[in-house]
């Protein structure tokens, strides 16, 4: 028999009975979208949390001022800033590290002209371009002498670039920041959102030694909240942080049994925690909509079986004039299948619209993949075989006298 | 084409038992016949005479529990069912009482479906489908469902499914049992034209005797044997 008229016949045995092929429909369409939903949405998450990651910088440790616990009780780390920009250059000069930056962070007003910008301000030195991997959009990063003298030299966010200058170049202008006048000599390249979700461009990279004088007006000279350390390699993280482990330890005259007086962090390995969290969000939000699909499979199928008792009398008017058994198959499973398929065009209509809406009104960052689109009618396309071969097999194996005789 | 006279359809000592729940039922009890090409063959009989299962065994709708039958000279009860589906789609064209048109197709596409299963395109067999309606006399009604036509209307649509593949042998299962005299009348005069016309074989299952008087041999069943097989003049018409 020939496959075109087998379509033939089911799209008319379909549009026969149109209310209920719409309802049987129903279930395959709300699948669908809800699988390309879901997925849109993990997926979206997971390709945030990934640039987050790449953009963060690698191989990151943050040690922080302040140990987790002091005497039993727990205390905020970065209370007590025991880091000192020493510290900082003893960590650069141990073998596994590759740099090592103090960072005394805070917030600020700016003003340029008649504009102002609130915005975070990290004091810190050249290293932190590196540990960060940030290059530059123009201009050019502060020097270790910049640090050294207390330059009022200032690098700029992108954010904080459109903000305070619109069109304008910043380079070689200068700002105010709380006040004290200092000159932007470069912008940094664009970032994006952190894993905590903050802003990246929105920042001031300040000689953490100006920060401290003219900013900040610390009491605790010096001293830094924490300090951002790369490694040479992913091989020598834990190396690396026993050795930073020890080193501080014995700066910071820690004796056996006493408690630390700061934190090691190692970045990379909070990330890949973020990472496989938004990783198997993403799996459970498309399981379960998965189950909604298989839900959709069963009312066709149900649908199906009536359908097949129902038209016992067709199917046996079919073979008397020559219907082989595996046409009869063949209608009733082209059938199920042009139902599943239909559906699943629908559903991933209102599936990618619906993943639109939600980048649209909710802000979420969604991700419609052609891998998910191809996933959703392949797993439609086997919901269809599946759910509709075992009515197609009962018409199929219908004896054609006793279905002739059915009323 | 086989030689004229040869049997085109040979049965021998069939049989066939039903499983019931008092036993088995013996539908037929050892038939013999030969059918030539080219006959008009009525067959008759109280009900549960054993003509209807006759006619499903003969119409490959069926096979016999014990005996033989050949098929011009093919023996059917070795065939597979999809092997007979064929054969039935080739070689038999089937005529019913309550008609058996599928309700939401049209009078064309209800002829055009055995072609479909012969495997014929869709521009073809719609051609041939219109062509088998004008040989009924509906060649105006083809897109019209059967709803929408007559009960004799209806059976002609039947006959030109039945003739739609070129059978050469035409079952009727009281073809006329629905209809009107009138009606009736023009039914059988069809068939008489298209076995004296067309040479296509003919049998007819009825219970009424002015309808198998346009049979030129009648075969008589009574519990599942025959007891008269009988040549009887044409009717004029």
């Amino acid at each position: 028999m020939i496959f075109t008229s087998l379509f033939e016949t089911a799209w008319h045995a379909l549009t026969t009975h149109r209310m209920r092929s719409f309802l049987t429909m129903l279930g395959m369409v709300i699948g669908v979208a809800a699988v390309i939903l879901m997925l849109a949405i993990g997926q979206g998450a997971q390709a945030m949390v990934r640039s987050s990651i790449e953009s963060m910088g690698s191989n990151l440790f943050i040690i922080m001022s302040g140990a987790v616990s002091s005497g039993g009780a727990r205390v905020a780390t970065g209370d007590a800033p025991s880091l000192t920009f020493d510290d900082a250059d003893a960590i650069r000069d141990l073998p596994d590290i590759m740099a090592s930056a103090p960072v005394s962070p805070g917030g600020a007003q700016l003003i340029y002209g008649g504009v102002n910008w609130n915005t975070s301000v990290y004091g810190t030195t050249p290293d932190y371009a590196v540990v960060r991997n940030w290059s530059m959009a123009s201009g050019s990063f502060f020097s270790d002498a910049d640090v050294r003298r207390g330059a009022r030299v200032a690098v700029i966010g992108g954010v904080v670039a459109r903000e305070l200058f619109g069109d304008e170049d910043p380079v070689g202008k200068i700002i105010r920041i709380k006040q004290a006048p200092f000159e932007v000599i470069g912008v940094l390249a664009s970032k994006g959102q952190s894993l905590d979700g903050r802003d990246q461009d929105d920042t001031v990279l300040v000689p953490i030694s100006s920060a401290q004088q003219k900013i900040f007006s610390n009491t605790l000279r010096n001293r830094a909240r924490f300090i951002m350390v790369q490694a040479v390699s992913e091989k020598r993280m834990d190396a690396a942080e026993a050795s930073i482990n020890d080193l501080l330890r014995s700066r910071h005259r820690i004796g056996l049994g006493q408690d630390d007086d700061f934190t090691v962090r190692n970045l990379t390995a909070l990330a890949e925690t973020a990472a496989s969290t938004t990783r198997i969000m993403s799996l459970l939000l498309g399981a379960i909509a998965a189950i909604s699909l298989v839900v959709g499979g069963i009312g066709i199928m149900n649908i199906m079986l009536v359908s097949v008792t129902e038209r016992t009398r067709e199917i046996g008017i079919r073979m008397a004039i020559g219907a082989r058994r595996r046409d009869v198959l063949w209608q009733f499973l082209i059938e199920a299948l042009t139902l599943s398929l239909i559906g699943c065009g629908i559903g991933l209509l209102f599936g990618i619209g619906g993943a639109w809406l939600v980048e649209r009104l909710a802000g979420l960052p969604v991700a419609v993949t052609p891998a998910s689109v191809l996933m959703a009618v392949g797993v439609s396309f086997l919901i269809g075989v599946f759910f509709g071969f075992y009515p197609a097999r009962r018409a199929a194996g219908l004896d054609p006298i006793d279905a002739l005789r059915s009323q | 084409m086989t030689t004229p006279g040869a049997p085109l359809i040979e049965v021998e000592n069939l049989e066939k038992d039903y499983p019931t729940g008092a036993g088995v039922f013996q539908a037929l009890r050892g038939v013999s016949l030969r059918i030539a090409e080219g006959e008009f063959v009525a067959i008759m009989g109280a009900s549960g005479s054993g003509k209807s299962t006759f006619m499903n065994l003969l119409g490959c709708l069926d096979r016999p529990t014990r005996g033989s039958y050949h098929l011009d000279g093919q023996d059917v009860g070795r065939l597979s069912s999809d092997q007979l589906a064929a054969l039935r789609n080739r070689e038999i064209g089937f005529v019913f009482q309550g008609f058996n048109l599928l309700p939401k197709l049209t009078a064309l596409d209800n002829v055009a479906l055995p072609l479909m299963y012969a495997g014929i395109g869709r521009e073809a067999r719609r051609r041939q489908a219109q062509a088998m309606l004008e040989r009924v006399g509906l060649g105006e009604r083809s897109h019209h469902t059967p709803l929408q036509l007559s009960g004799g209307q209806q059976q002609r649509v039947a006959i030109a499914r039945a003739l739609a593949t070129r059978p050469r042998i035409i079952f009727a299962d009281e073809p006329t049992g629905n209809l009107d005299s009138e009606t009736s009348r023009q039914v059988m005069d069809l068939f008489s034209q298209l076995n004296r016309e067309e040479g296509i074989t003919l049998v007819l299952v009825t219970h009424e005797a002015d309808i198998a008087a346009y049979a030129r041999r009648c075969i008589r069943f009574q519990d599942g044997r025959v007891i008269e097989d009988v040549a009887q003049a044409e009717v004029a018409a």
